[in-house]
């Protein structure tokens, strides 16, 4: 077997897997936070609970999230050796400041929140849990910089056989990286929020805590809503960049072949035959993909052909399509996912206003169902996002094929892609295992506040013990 | 000093707060399961290191970014290179990751079983493959002369190298002992402190025997001269000082004791390597230096700015939250994991 497939497999398992947690742990904490916010602030007892009742589910996510996140890092160097020593000096950097400002922070800072209950004064450990929301973010910011980077690379010259950063604020600013983050962030803020919201619908329908599962399904479908809504937004901007950054991506994703007549139309479903290059059946609406791409009813798209015997020219021969039905589906799955939540949010905020929750049953009962969309729609639009720039792992410098480790066999990546994703199966079980074992009891017992410990107290006994 | 040598020395820092900080909850991790002697006792003693083992971690996220960012090549050298045993050890870091998490959220003997032997494996592994990183180091490895390592993985496993493995588990197994006896209180410190007293002659000999070990078969603890060997012998100094049971340094003291010796042995190592990062066993000419493996100055002047502007924070918010959770653990306290 080639390893450069094995890598590949490798790589799109631990990417697809480690980010079914990352959403989760960017959404959970900020909505959490919100929530212990209003402890704090409107000092109910409810939000207590209800923070503590979430932070269960957020810490079995936060966990798998993190043992996945480690090997998400050092794959680059594992597999892709070729590739890290190309573009370390400019990809690097990201990695490393990501560790600096944003895992340390993590890390830090979810430890003083966990065990810090009734040690901290409140608003220290209220503060904590802000920092841990803030520190997912910076994270998301760091590592999106860097797949910018391979989107739409800046900042750099080439020396040698290396490129070698020399702009640090174009890596920053870097139109790709402003397109992609926000994006990220409404779409994982939106992700968490479902989660609670779903939950709290199937709560509900069994009067498990009415009080508190109304309340969070209120603060949740709020956030869900703002973020739903901003995410199509900014999926809607991020498209229109692609259109002028990454065409062959934007002229997959809609199979569109030749190049479009001006003004062009939105095909929402196709047959697609890739080995004739065509399509055999398509349903248009006419101006409608000029309007999406450029904000009017005309314009022109360049078709995928087209594209390949311009970049023949510029980049040599070869295939420089990437696989079209993959990115024509994954793109309408994100979109028709994205279109359909933030039905649900609207609607669900309509309702939780007027206070009917409770009796508004059908809704209610499609609510934890909703939970898997954001999911789908996050892994689809990772598949887009990273098979549109296939052929290339850095797009117009260097090809996958090429930055495989020259230096690993293909038995030694298979051992490794058999033994994670094997791992990555057991863990995603025990996941769904204990999320449904928490979410089913009736009754949830925070355990009772404890004696208070005072940290600054001064040591009991230990200290005195004999040593020797 | 050039920046190059300057993010050599960031790096070592990096790995050396790596041994330090997750070599005791490593070393704690290993004997949970066996000094705990109901469930109770046992979630006392993961408790100890609770708070802290997820931000030791990160010292080792932190060391691989900063050199796939410094040091590209010694990066994609190693990680490349030392293939499986960095699957071996992702693996045992996975399990004990969640193991944490994952171990009280049941009731049932078996599934706590279950995680104690994850935590168990997972602590037991690293520390020997990182021996076994950490001797190839000194020893050199067959890099070849476009900077890839060849030859398969069986070829790490020289004696030397399984030396080193088993001697860095004693070695961070004493260190996780000498933090359990600070941070709990009875008949669990008392435990903790048996093991210690019954392992430290091992842990002592292992020492010994791969600093002169070392010494013959690697040049990296005469490399600048050979007044450098003072550094392995401190550490070794430090560590009996530590775990002699005639020594009176108090608990605290036995820590910081071990905490040297490890700080000691790891820099040992990483300045006689320097200026090379990964020595060819093939050929001098072929090995990875801070010269040739590095990034360019534009990178490195940048990533020194950040490293400069944000350590003092991260390390300063560490040490505040090892501060607050000094307080000795008791079995009837209220526990997390």
């Amino acid at each position: 077997m080639d390893p450069l497939i094995i890598a590949r497999l490798q790589f799109a398992s631990t990417t697809i897997f480690h980010y079914f947690f990352v959403p989760v742990s960017i959404g959970l904490a900020f909505t959490i936070a919100v929530m212990q916010t209003m402890y704090v602030v409107k000092k109910k007892d409810v939000y207590r609970k209800m923070t503590k009742f979430w932070s269960v589910l957020f810490l079995i996510n936060f966990a798998v999230g993190i043992v996945t996140g480690i090997l998400q890092e050092f794959q680059f160097g594992m597999n892709w050796s070729t590739y890290s020593r190309f573009v370390g000096d400019v990809f690097g950097p990201s990695l490393a400041i990501e560790g600096l400002l944003a895992f340390f922070l993590e890390s830090t800072f979810i430890a003083v929140w966990v065990f810090g209950w009734d040690r901290l004064p409140k608003k220290v450990h209220l503060a904590s849990i802000w920092l841990v929301s803030i520190g997912t973010t910076i994270s998301a910011f760091w590592i999106l910089s860097a797949n910018s980077f391979m989107q739409n690379p800046v900042g750099f010259e080439m020396a040698g056989e290396r490129a070698q950063m020399n702009d640090f604020v174009a890596i920053l600013t870097n139109p790709h990286l402003w397109s992609q983050f926000p994006h990220v962030l409404m779409t994982s803020i939106a992700t968490g929020a479902f989660l609670v919201a779903g939950i709290s619908a199937w709560k509900l329908i069994r009067k498990h805590d009415v009080e508190m599962f109304k309340r969070s399904f209120r603060i949740s479908i709020i956030i869900g809503a703002s973020t739903a809504f901003m995410m199509l937004f900014t999926g809607h901007w991020q498209a229109q960049y692609l259109v002028e950054s990454q065409p062959m991506k934007m002229a997959a994703a809609e199979a569109l072949w030749e190049t479009s007549e001006d003004p062009a139309p939105f095909t929402v479903f196709a047959n697609i035959n890739t080995e004739e290059k065509m399509n055999e059946y398509e349903l248009q609406i006419p101006y409608l993909l000029s309007f999406l791409s450029y904000n009017k009813f005309s314009g022109s798209l360049e078709g995928l052909n087209q594209l390949q015997a311009e970049y023949e020219a510029e980049y040599g021969p070869g295939n420089y399509i990437p696989p079209v039905k993959t990115l024509f589906w994954a793109f309408r799955i994100m979109t028709g996912v994205g279109s359909l939540l933030l039905l649900a949010a609207l609607y669900g905020g309509y309702v939780s206003r007027k206070n009917k929750l409770p009796k508004n049953n059908l809704y209610m009962k499609a609510m934890p169902w909703v939970i898997a969309l954001p999911f789908i729609g996050n892994t689809a639009g990772w598949i887009m996002t990273e098979m549109g720039r296939q052929p290339w792992v850095v797009f117009g410098m260097m090809k996958t094929e090429d930055a495989v480790s020259p230096s690993v066999t293909a038995g030694e990546m298979l051992f490794s892609f058999i033994s994670f994703t094997t791992i990555y199966a057991i863990l995603a079980i025990l996941t769904i295992y204990l999320f449904a074992r928490h979410i089913k009891k009736p009754v949830f017992l925070e355990e009772t506040p404890h004696k208070t410990n005072d940290p600054f107290e001064t040591e009991a006994g230990g200290a005195d013990h004999v040593t020797g | 000093m050039s920046l190059a040598e300057f993010w050599f020395i960031l790096i070592t820092i990096l790995f050396i707060g790596f041994f330090v900080l997750e070599g005791f909850d490593f070393g704690v991790g290993m004997v949970s399961r066996f000094l705990g002697k109901d469930d109770r006792e046992k979630r006392v003693y993961i408790n100890t290191i609770g708070p802290f083992w997820d931000a030791n971690e990160v010292w080792l996220i932190t060391a691989g970014g900063a050199m796939f960012a410094a040091f590209p090549h010694w990066y994609a050298t190693m990680f490349s290179g030392f293939y499986i045993p960095l699957v071996f050890m992702l693996l045992a870091l996975i399990i004990r990751g969640v193991s944490f998490e994952f171990r009280s959220k049941e009731e049932s003997y078996k599934w706590r079983n279950t995680w104690d032997w994850a935590l168990t494996i997972g602590s037991f592994l690293p520390p020997i493959l990182w021996g076994v990183v950490l001797a190839n180091f000194m020893t050199g490895m067959p890099i070849n002369e476009n900077k890839e390592m060849v030859g398969g993985f069986l070829q790490f496993l020289h004696p030397f190298a399984l030396l080193g493995g088993v001697m860095l588990l004693f070695l961070f197994l004493v260190h996780g002992l000498q933090f359990i006896s600070i941070r709990t209180t009875g008949d669990l410190n008392d435990r903790a402190k048996a093991l210690s007293k019954k392992v430290a002659p091992i842990a002592l000999v292992l020492f010994l025997a791969f600093i002169i070990t070392g010494y013959f078969v690697s040049d990296v603890f005469t490399y600048h001269g050979q007044t450098f060997v003072v550094l392995p012998i401190m550490g070794f100094v430090a560590l009996l000082w530590g775990l002699s049971s005639k020594s009176s340094v108090g608990e605290r003291g036995r820590f910081a004791l071990t905490t040297v010796s490890i700080i000691l042995l790891t820099a040992s190592i990483f300045i006689g390597m320097f200026p090379r990062v990964m020595i060819s066993s093939i050929s001098d000419a072929y090995s990875l230096t801070v010269y040739n493996a590095a990034s360019g100055a534009y990178t490195l002047k940048l990533m020194s700015y950040f490293s400069i502007a944000l350590l003092p924070f991260v390390l300063g918010y560490q040490a505040w939250s090892y501060y607050i959770f000094r307080k000795r653990l008791k079995k009837e306290d209220e526990l997390e994991y």
